[in-house]
């Protein structure tokens, strides 16, 4: 039971094989890891992209036979959005974490161009939180709630033409980042024979146009056979019930017509039990396992190169993450000084300026006050001047009054025995 | 057959369950249980490994504990005595081996320390064992074992036993199944029963002899076989047990995402001090302490303020 690749890794590193002569035990690892996994539960992300009222949340309620709860949306709004709900769900001793992100608005603008960007920034996002948390020093991955969508049902309106532009332009924006599965939707609309035709003109559209969708893996004996039909037999077309209707004896999901019954779970009136199978119960871990090693991969190389990591040198050596890290380190350094110098010299030149600037007022401040100091001497010069003078004419003043009384006392001197006598007669005969 | 028992996941993993994700009734299976059966295909596919690595010093059996324990001739085992000088420096010795069982492929390193250390003979653990034992349980899953049982009765094993715990205890030395990895009561139950008998007096032998009609496994000496399967002889068939039927799984577990993860942080701590910037890859500056704060930012700083002040 040898696998192929196993085999030839082996004989690549020269390990011999040993048989045993006994009963060791290990057959039981398997189980052991089975065991693991069911106590760590599982993870399931779902990406659904669709026109509004195309059939999303009911095929994916028919999926999962229950019912999320969500309400209708309208059809009138401005941009694409992407809505995402998380559910727990258990089957026997199997936890399943489901995700569900639904496209909200798609295909109701008028102008589409930029229809799908929404829906490749969220699946982007996703790995980048995954890259973040792989890329921290203290990580916990296997704690981490992985939202990373694991597939992606594209659901393409029944018209039973072809493929839409605005289809044709998101899955290849998209077919290198997700798995995708394409669905016709509401395919109780389109008749048997425009199906058919329907189905090989989607493929050949798809292939023509060079779109990766989801292949179903055949390279292990037990599910080859059955998931290489199924290949031959996408886009499913599914038609999504939770509906019951009494069909023989039983209750079964199915939608009712006055014409007829269409049941959901009838491989002949749809491909619903064929999705559900491939979805669930045969390829869920393959494209969990396809979403890590393929569509996360691609892009965790590239925003590490965009980041300027490599694993390989100038001279074609190969060249470790360390390397790469105390090489941008350095650099990384390097332009710090460099910007620490260049602060600094900038720092000393203001000083300087400062300074110039501030002697500068002080010289004009000095100027002034000489300035002030000299007119002010002056006017004292002045006044003193003045005052001088005043000063001599008092002088000169006082000598003319002194002078004055001088003659005036020897004028009175000569005659002044009348003016006395005068003075009496006049005094006396008042009394 | 073997007990489906379920794995510990390491420890500091209990999952919560977020508040905002309502669990759901489905109205019928709608076959996620098939999961399961992928995986097993999956692991199937791409086979297992494990790498063991024995310590101790040679003639104490570790060559034929290993066969005995792989039923197979890992190692070819050189008799003592046969004149070669013991080793002085300690040389790790791999070999691998791929075998097979029922479909599935265990690839087996099996790593060799020979030259190290004295044979352990009824003393205590010595202060060189200790402080080995001690760094190793930092980086490793390590399960002790009393090598050549045979020559201890039971009363001494008993007592040797118990005497070996007391030292591990003293010295705090965490062997394997570690008491802080228990996830639930389940596990806490087992591995404790695991732990009463932690270190395992265990005897190798890969030679088959004829036990009352039975061919067993034995070192025939001349007071009787001892049966290596034998629980009455020797308890072989516990570290068999626990080392492949029911906890190879977690031994892998505890190492990728204990042990691994220890060494990664360390080891990315010792060159880093990366500053933030853009371009750059964010790495979580977990505790206050890890990343420094390194002078030039500083100074930048310092700078940058002086040169916006208005004078």
């Amino acid at each position: 039971m040898a696998s192929s690749e196993v085999a030839r890794h082996l004989k690549r590193e020269n390990i011999r094989s040993l048989t045993m002569s006994g009963h060791v035990g290990f057959e039981s690892l398997p189980d052991q890891l089975v065991n693991r996994s069911i106590q760590q539960g599982f993870c399931f992300n779902i990406l659904c992209v669709g026109e509004t009222g195309i059939g999303k949340s009911t095929l994916i309620n028919t999926l999962f036979n229950t019912n999320f709860e969500d309400h209708e949306s309208s059809h009138f709004c401005p941009d694409v959005k992407l809505k995402a709900q998380t559910y727990e769900l258990q089957e026997s001793n199997v936890r399943l974490k489901l995700t569900i992100v639904n496209t909200v608005g798609f295909g109701d603008q008028i102008n589409k161009e930029e229809s799908y960007q929404p829906i490749v920034d969220y699946i982007d996002a996703q790995f980048e939180a995954y890259l973040q948390e792989e890329l921290k020093i203290k990580r916990s991955l296997f704690t981490y709630h992985d939202s990373r969508i694991h597939v992606c049902l594209y659901f393409i309106s029944p018209t039973g033409h072809s493929l839409k532009t605005l289809d044709l332009l998101t899955m290849k924006n998209l077919d290198s980042k997700v798995n995708i599965i394409p669905v016709i939707a509401k395919a109780d609309t389109v008749s048997k024979t425009e199906l058919q035709k329907f189905k090989i003109k989607l493929m050949s559209e798809l292939v023509s146009n060079g779109v990766q969708i989801y292949q179903f893996p055949t390279d292990d004996d037990t599910s080859a056979k059955i998931n290489a039909a199924m290949n031959e037999q996408l886009p499913f077309a599914v038609v999504g019930s939770m509906d019951e209707v009494k069909v023989g004896n039983k209750m079964v999901k199915a939608r009712q017509y006055p014409w007829g019954v269409v049941q959901v779970e009838n491989e002949n009136h749809c491909d619903f039990v064929k999705l559900r199978e491939m979805l669930i119960c045969t390829n869920m871990e393959d494209l969990r396992e396809q979403t890590h090693t393929r569509h996360y991969e691609l892009y965790r190389r590239c925003k590490l190169e965009e980041m300027g990591f490599t694993d390989v040198g100038p001279e074609n050596k190969p060249v470790s993450l360390q390397e790469t890290y105390e090489a941008k380190r350095h650099e990384f350094h390097g332009e710090c000084q460099r910007k620490e110098e260049e602060m600094k010299q900038m720092f000393v030149q203001r000083v300087k300026e400062k300074e110039a600037m501030l002697k500068e007022a002080e010289r004009e401040l000095q100027a002034k006050f000489e300035h002030l100091e000299r007119l002010h001497q002056e006017e004292r010069m002045k006044l003193e001047e003045k005052r001088r003078l005043l000063e001599e004419e008092i002088i000169a003043f006082s000598k003319k009054k002194a002078t004055t009384e001088i003659c005036h006392n020897q004028s009175f001197l000569a005659t002044g025995r009348n003016l006395w006598k005068d003075k009496d007669r006049k005094n006396s005969n008042f009394l | 057959m073997d007990p489906l028992r379920r794995s510990p996941s390491p420890c500091s993993s209990s999952r919560p369950s977020s508040p905002s994700t309502p669990a759901c009734e489905m109205f019928g299976p709608i076959g996620i249980e098939a999961v399961l059966g992928q995986l097993k295909i999956k692991a199937m596919k791409m086979g297992f490994e494990f790498n063991i690595m024995v310590v101790g010093q040679s003639g104490l059996g570790k060559s034929t504990m290993v066969n005995t324990l792989f039923k197979s001739k890992v190692w070819k085992s050189n008799p003592p005595g046969l004149g070669l000088p013991t080793p002085q420096t300690l040389q790790l010795h791999s070999v691998t081996h791929v075998i097979e069982e029922k479909g599935v492929k265990l690839k087996l390193t099996v790593t060799d320390t020979p030259g190290f250390g004295d044979q352990i003979n009824n003393d205590n653990l010595r202060p060189l064992d200790i402080e080995f034992l001690q760094r190793l349980c930092r980086t490793v899953n390590v399960v002790p074992v009393i090598a050549r049982a045979d020559s201890l009765t039971m009363e001494e094993r008993e007592a040797f036993r118990h005497r070996i715990q007391k030292n591990l205890r003293t010295h705090c030395i965490d062997v394997y199944p570690q008491k802080c990895f228990d996830e639930d009561i389940n596990d806490k139950i087992l591995n404790s029963k695991l732990r009463d008998r932690i270190p395992f007096a265990v005897v190798g032998a890969d030679r088959e002899h004829l036990v009352n009609g039975r061919c067993v496994l034995g070192r025939k000496t001349k007071w009787g076989i001892i049966e290596v399967e034998n629980m009455a002889h020797c308890e072989f068939p516990l570290l068999r047990d626990l080392l492949i039927r029911s906890h190879l799984q977690d031994l892998k577990d505890i190492t990728h995402n204990v042990h691994y993860e220890n060494y990664r942080v360390i080891r990315l701590n010792e060159s880093h001090l990366l500053p933030r910037g853009p371009g750059w890859v964010n790495l979580d500056p977990a505790s206050p302490g890890q990343l420094t704060s390194r002078r030039p930012f500083k100074v930048c700083r310092g700078a940058h303020d002086v040169s916006e002040d208005e004078f």
